[in-house]
């Protein structure tokens, strides 16, 4: 847009635009602090969506851009699928939405690089050009398709188990290698095409390879790995372009990926070459190591827990993935309604991992309007149990399995969880005895304190509520 | 080369500020993070309209309207679903 502008001001339009980058900067950094607590994270987004309005809006006067029909189509094609997937999309769906939107980012940085390479005459390229080209086709396509089959697995398109061929961590190492020395001998001799279309050929398929063998349960970390990849890519392809802005933002991003892996990581007690290469050697079957013996479950009914519930003092709620699920927190939070007035005390234990991704839970139960203040951390909550007279589990399973703690063969042994076995009692709301998403059987439900009170959680829970309210 | 090492130092130190902010995030707040850190990565926006609106080949303008496309869904999808978690957090700072 740079030809609409007095010519007097030509020669100022470079310095302006790095000078608006540099303020777009500060909205990101800014912005990102600001979503770190709850209060000002709103503002937060606002900020860092404001930023990046700027930051395009200011590219827009690149003297480099002479043409508009692409990028009012691009933005305008761009801009209606992405309002329409954020306004539509379910909360309980939000991590497969965030891993189609990180494809998308991957994609899109590997497409720049790549029509950068093609905009410019091989020749002008310098070597470091070169190599972040290399990079950034690489990691934004394993991004890409990565992403995608996250995508798939979490809705259960592509089966959540392991899906493998015979010693594919070596094949997916070895071809990694391969790509690395795709890149350098794409740095060497950009002009062949066969070397070229390899690499985005065999980074495209590491993306599959690499994520397919990775359990559904894993799933979060891996799109946290992921998110992290499409900042980096963006920040190579900001290399490419020798863009600041870009540089700087998908560095952000990725440290911002790394970070929130960690986290997960941390959370399930696992590291992440534990989680993207699975446990070498394997053979455990973890269901065949609980013996049961004879022991029933016990089972309870709506007018029963209504009682124990009621004339308890303190209830502490464990919420897992299957109520929301069901769609079943805002019947949850009648029930939690209906004891509070009558003076017990109600608090939200929550794992870290509940739900799909850190702090999934939170923002369910938020959609329900329960106050945040409610929700207690891990840490926070596991000193209460003891105290503690009666313990709703809904559905959630893995992160009250107590082989977490016993079982040192257990795919879960050494994950922190609620110690929900230190409560008075325990009460598990689930559909059926089926395992988890970690497929393994929990000891708790045998357990002389458990009952089981089986059904869909909604109907559990509105049973539930009308109970207590018989009560009165 | 010093191109090179100056956006080297840029991209380093950046990092740096990602990590010290976002390892003081409470966990409560992690999803809304991840999904907006993930529309700032859509940022890649810029490079697309630079290719897509400054080639002369059709060929590198076509590659720059997928990578347009492709941006926009991030960055728009992102910050707008951000946005929708956060706002439901916001209504309980109104309540009380």
């Amino acid at each position: 847009m740079s030809q609409f502008l007095p010519d007097f001001l030509q020669a100022y339009i470079p310095s302006t635009i790095q000078l608006i980058y540099l303020i777009a900067t500060g909205f990101f950094i800014v912005g990102i602090k600001r979503l770190g607590s709850p209060a000002t994270a709103r503002s937060g987004n606002q900020l860092a969506a404001f930023g990046m309005l700027m930051g395009v809006a200011v590219t827009l006067f690149d003297q480099e851009i002479v043409s508009f029909e692409y990028i009012i189509a691009g933005v305008v094609i761009g801009a209606l699928i992405g309002a329409f997937a954020a306004k539509k999309v379910q909360m309980t769906a939000m991590p497969e939405m965030v891993a189609v939107f990180n494809g998308f980012g991957g994609g899109a940085s590997a497409l720049v690089a790549w029509g950068e390479f093609q905009r410019l005459d091989p020749g002008l390229f310098e070597t470091q050009a070169l190599v972040t080209t290399g990079l950034s086709i690489l990691i934004g396509s394993i991004t890409f398709t990565g992403s995608f089959i996250a995508f798939g697995k979490l809705k259960g398109f592509i089966s959540g188990g392991r899906i493998a061929l015979p010693g594919q961590n070596y094949i997916n190492l070895l071809l990694t290698f391969v790509a690395l020395g795709l890149v350098g001998w794409f740095t060497v001799s950009p002009e062949l095409q066969i070397v070229f279309w390899s690499l985005f050929g065999l980074a495209l398929l590491i993306g599959i390879f690499t994520v397919l063998p990775i359990g559904g349960a894993d799933m979060p970390v891996v799109i946290s790995l992921l998110n992290s990849y499409s900042g980096i890519a963006a920040s190579m392809a900001g290399f490419v372009l020798g863009n600041n802005l870009l540089i700087i933002s998908g560095a952000l991003v990725g440290a911002a990926g790394l970070i929130l892996t960690n986290i997960m990581c941390q959370a399930m007690n696992r590291s992440l070459v534990n989680v993207l290469f699975g446990a070498f050697g394997g053979g455990d079957d973890p269901t065949a190591s609980l013996d049961t013996g004879d022991k029933a479950v016990q089972k309870t009914f709506a007018d029963d827990v209504a009682i124990q519930c009621s004339y308890a003092s303190k209830v502490v709620i464990v919420p897992g993935y299957g109520l929301a699920v069901a769609q079943a927190q805002h019947s949850l939070k009648e029930v939690a309604n209906l004891l509070e007035s009558k003076g017990v005390d109600v608090k939200y234990g929550i794992h870290p991992v509940a739900g799909r991704m850190p702090g999934h839970m939170n923002v369910l139960l938020a959609e329900a309007d329960v106050p945040y203040d409610q929700l207690y951390d891990m840490d926070q909550i596991n000193s209460e149990f003891k105290s503690t007279d009666v313990v709703l589990i809904i559905g959630a399973n893995d992160v009250v399995n107590p082989a977490a703690k016993t079982t040192p063969g257990s795919p879960i042994y050494g994950m922190p969880i609620l110690n929900v076995d230190e409560a008075k009692r325990s009460i598990v709301f689930k559909r059926s005895m089926s395992t988890g998403y970690a497929g393994i059987e929990n000891a708790l439900f045998y357990s002389d304190k458990n009952q089981m009170f089986f059904g869909d959680a909604k109907k559990s829970l509105q049973e539930l509520a009308s109970s207590i309210k018989e009560l009165d | 080369m010093e191109d090179l090492i100056f956006n080297l130092f840029i991209f380093v130190l950046a990092s740096f500020v990602g990590f010290e902010l976002i390892s003081k995030v409470p966990p409560t707040l992690h999803t809304p993070l991840m999904s907006g850190a993930n529309a700032i990565s859509g940022i890649t926006l810029i490079g697309a309209l630079i290719i897509a609106g400054g080639s002369e080949s059709v060929y590198a303008q076509w590659i720059g309207l997928a990578a347009i496309i492709f941006a926009t869904i991030n960055v728009v999808g992102g910050f707008m679903v951000t946005d929708r978690m956060l706002e439901m957090f916001k209504k309980k700072e109104d309540d009380k």
